[in-house]
């Protein structure tokens, strides 16, 4: 088997396994699986900033709340269909990266941190404060009648753990092949040596934006798939907590691993979902297991898998 | 194949393949959950969506314990049906997100019959679809208008506790009669501080008044003081409304900002003090304001039987504390609900024959149906109407003053009062 091989079966296996889920699963874990593949497919954009272009975002919420409000606004005050809503929720979180990063990416390291940070909470404050519009830290509901997709009720089970899939499936194809391509290693490039690319002759600030703008658009369609899929569009989804979470799924599941967010994504919201039914505390259950993480597996779940047993992991 | 089990001596490998089958063999049950139908002799299982932890735990501690105070009176009397009643809380984290799953969790893994209980209205909103997705009924607790307004669904209602339009609107009248006419308002720049804002100015406006500033905090805001410049100086009333942690700060402010000097008539909504002692240094400048109370906090001179029943079952005392701490005060003005609602979910248990999960559209039918709960041991906050056409309750409000430190009630609305057109008619929406 050739090493090509043997990344796509495993990754395909994989797909497998989460297509196997929408018969297998019962309800209650049904519709939690479909909500980890739309969180892993954001986990997944933040990945490519973050895991293999060394961008320290701490403001893609404000991607994610693009998508998730370029989507439901335009169901719930324009009557857009969910299709076309689906693609506006795209593009909205990839020229939301492109104009937050035309500005940030001309800062590196804590200061680009910063920087998206305060770009992600302005967007937040802006959906507090217009409630005629947004309704605010409330939210707004999306009409069952508008969760419609090519004659498919995405509020049924399992309509939406497949379309959730399908999101899924498509962005994890994407970044796989990404990844591996020419592109995916000057990312690899800039992430490892900025100046030593430069010298190479490629542009840092062109290739990071490309990658920012890639990151957004899977973001954008996590946020948009999240609306549409759930119901529900509310500011705390775009609130600075939403900026953390993807960075904990991806440190926690294998930062520059293909598939380290779907991982850190599944084994975030089980170790809270379990955890909660002994503990309040379960948010600290996580913080012990973060900490652990970090003192023993430093890379993450697959992150070290790659580094002891499985070399040729992408 | 018994004996060959026996007879044989377990090695180190067979042993952890079996420790392993056996712990998968364990998990199992709780990752594939089987269906059973619920006897008729088995407990009904109420789910109870709780604000245990997040901005919402000094209202969820509170519910809490009201609920479980109600659940032993209910289960005393003899249950639901000759059935035996249990409630399940579950942390929903005051998230909405998390709300969402919480409400999954108890309705196909714990296998409740009907949820309640969720008071911060993004977590309502954010639930609401699921409910309507499993098609179980949800009962909410919120006193947001979001019910009464439609953009919610039929497995939704609101019947133990009154909406913010119906509360602004009930009390406009006897704020622009008493107090001024010209009014001022403090409120966080978020819905539920525009929520106030909107529905306010309107009513006082209907009652001849004017609402002549509009003060917005920003939801980031830790100090106060150089927004209370902005208040006109012929404002007759200062309506404020307050939540978060930075209630505290925000009342002392106020108080240091007027000092001892004449001031307007204040009148805030007790929201802004839930859970906080009225006696807290700083707060001396609160005697003379009035307060909206969804229910007294301080056991009134003229409490009903049911009143003082309801405080002995939970154990709240005479000052709205609890009996054990008297620093451990009370959500008083909101907890009521969670107690009327468990009673309402009764009623239309045995309205509706209630057996199972099958009959959960006949549960919510029932509801629909009612018109009036009086007042009595299961609705001791008083009497109250249903709109079955908007799942909205309608109750009386309370406008306390604080006198020697304590809030005593003044004026009580009626009924008629809080009530406005329809907004929405949910029994016309399809299951």
């Amino acid at each position: 088997m050739t090493l090509s091989t043997r990344i796509w079966a495993l990754h395909l296996a994989v797909l497998a396994a989460l297509l196997a889920g929408s018969v297998l699963l019962p309800a209650y874990h049904q519709t939690n699986v479909a909500k980890v593949m739309v969180l892993a497919t954001y986990a997944m954009g933040y990945n490519i900033a973050f895991g293999y272009t060394g961008l320290l975002s701490l403001g893609h919420a404000l991607f994610f709340g693009a998508g998730l409000y370029g989507a439901g606004l335009l169901v719930q005050h324009a009557g857009l269909p969910a299709g076309p809503a689906l693609l506006a929720g795209i593009l909205a979180g990839g020229a939301m990266a492109a104009a937050v990063g035309l500005l940030a990416l001309r800062t590196q390291g804590v200061a680009f941190m910063i920087v998206t940070l305060m770009f992600a909470q302005a967007g937040y404050l802006t959906i507090l404060y217009n409630t005629a519009w947004t309704r605010g830290e409330e939210g707004i509901v999306i009409a069952r009648e508008a969760r419609m997709l090519f004659g498919h009720d995405l509020s049924a089970d399992l309509p939406r753990y497949l379309a959730a899939f399908a999101l899924f499936a498509a962005g994890l194809v994407v970044k796989l092949w990404l990844v591996r391509s020419p592109t995916g290693r000057v990312m690899i490039a800039l992430r490892e040596n900025e100046e030593r690319s430069r010298m190479l002759g490629y542009d840092p600030y062109a290739r990071k934006l490309a990658a920012l703008v890639i990151s957004g658009l899977y973001a954008g369609a996590a946020g948009a798939a999240y609306g549409l899929l759930f119901g529900y569009v509310g500011a705390s989804l775009a609130s600075t907590q939403y900026s953390i979470l993807p960075l904990l799924w991806v440190l926690l599941g294998g930062a520059g691993t293909v598939l380290g967010p779907l991982v850190g994504a599944l084994s975030m919201f089980y170790l809270i979902d379990y955890s909660s039914a002994f503990t309040t505390a379960s948010l600290l259950v996580v913080g012990v297991a973060l900490v652990l993480l970090v003192l023993f597996a430093p890379r993450g779940i697959l992150g070290t898998i790659r580094e002891r047993w499985l070399k040729w992991l992408p | 194949m018994t004996s060959r089990l026996i007879g044989k001596t377990p090695n180190r490998r067979s042993v952890i393949k079996g420790m392993a089958a056996g712990a998968g063999a364990l998990a199992l049950p709780s990752f594939f959950p089987g269906y059973s139908q619920a006897q008729s002799s088995e407990p009904i299982r109420l789910g109870f969506q709780l604000h245990r932890t997040g901005i919402g735990a000094s209202y969820g501690r509170w519910y809490e314990r009201t609920a479980t105070a109600a659940l032993n009176v209910l289960n005393e009397a003899g249950g639901i049906n000759g059935r035996p009643v249990e409630i399940l809380f579950e942390d929903d984290g005051t998230d909405p997100a998390r709300g969402a799953e919480v409400f999954g969790k108890l309705a196909t893994q714990s296998n409740c019959d009907v949820v309640f209980g969720a008071l911060f209205s993004h977590v309502v909103v954010g639930t609401a679809p699921r409910a309507a997705e499993l098609k179980v009924p949800y009962l909410v607790c919120s006193e947001g208008h979001h019910v009464a307004s439609g953009m919610l669904n039929r497995w939704t209602l609101q019947p133990g506790i009154t909406d913010v339009k119906s509360q602004v609107q009930s009390m406009a009248p006897w704020v622009t009669s008493t107090l001024g006419k010209k009014i001022t308002m403090v409120f966080p720049d978020y819905a539920f501080g525009h929520d106030h804002r909107d529905f306010f100015t309107a009513a006082v406006a209907a009652q001849g008044g004017e609402v002549i500033k509009h003060i917005a905090i920003p939801p980031t805001e830790t100090s106060f003081t150089r927004y209370f410049p902005q208040i006109p100086a012929e404002t007759e009333v200062l309506y404020h409304v307050m939540v978060g942690p930075a209630v505290l700060t925000f009342v002392k402010e106020l108080g240091e900002f007027y000092g001892s000097g004449t001031r307007p008539e204040i009148f805030g909504f007790i929201d802004s003090l839930e859970a906080v002692d009225i006696a807290s240094p700083g707060l001396e400048f609160l005697e003379g304001t009035h307060f909206w109370e969804g229910h007294p906090r301080y056991k009134q001179a003229d409490a009903s039987e049911a009143e003082v029943f309801y405080r002995t079952a939970i154990g709240v005392d005479d000052n709205g504390a609890s009996v054990t701490d008297p620093a451990d005060v009370a959500t008083y003005a909101h907890m009521f609900s969670a107690w009327e609602t468990l009673f309402v979910i009764k009623a239309g248990m045995e309205a509706s024959g209630y057996q199972g999960p099958a009959d959960r559209q006949k549960l919510v039918e029932a509801i629909e149906a009612m018109t009036d709960f009086a007042e009595g041991n299961d609705h001791p906050q008083g009497a109250k109407t249903f709109n079955g056409k908007t799942h909205q309750a309608f109750g009386h409000q309370s406008i306390s003053q604080v006198q020697g430190g304590k809030l005593i009630r003044v004026h009580q609305t009626s009924l008629e009062d809080g009530y406005y057109p329809d907004e929405v008619d949910y029994t016309s929406q399809s299951f």
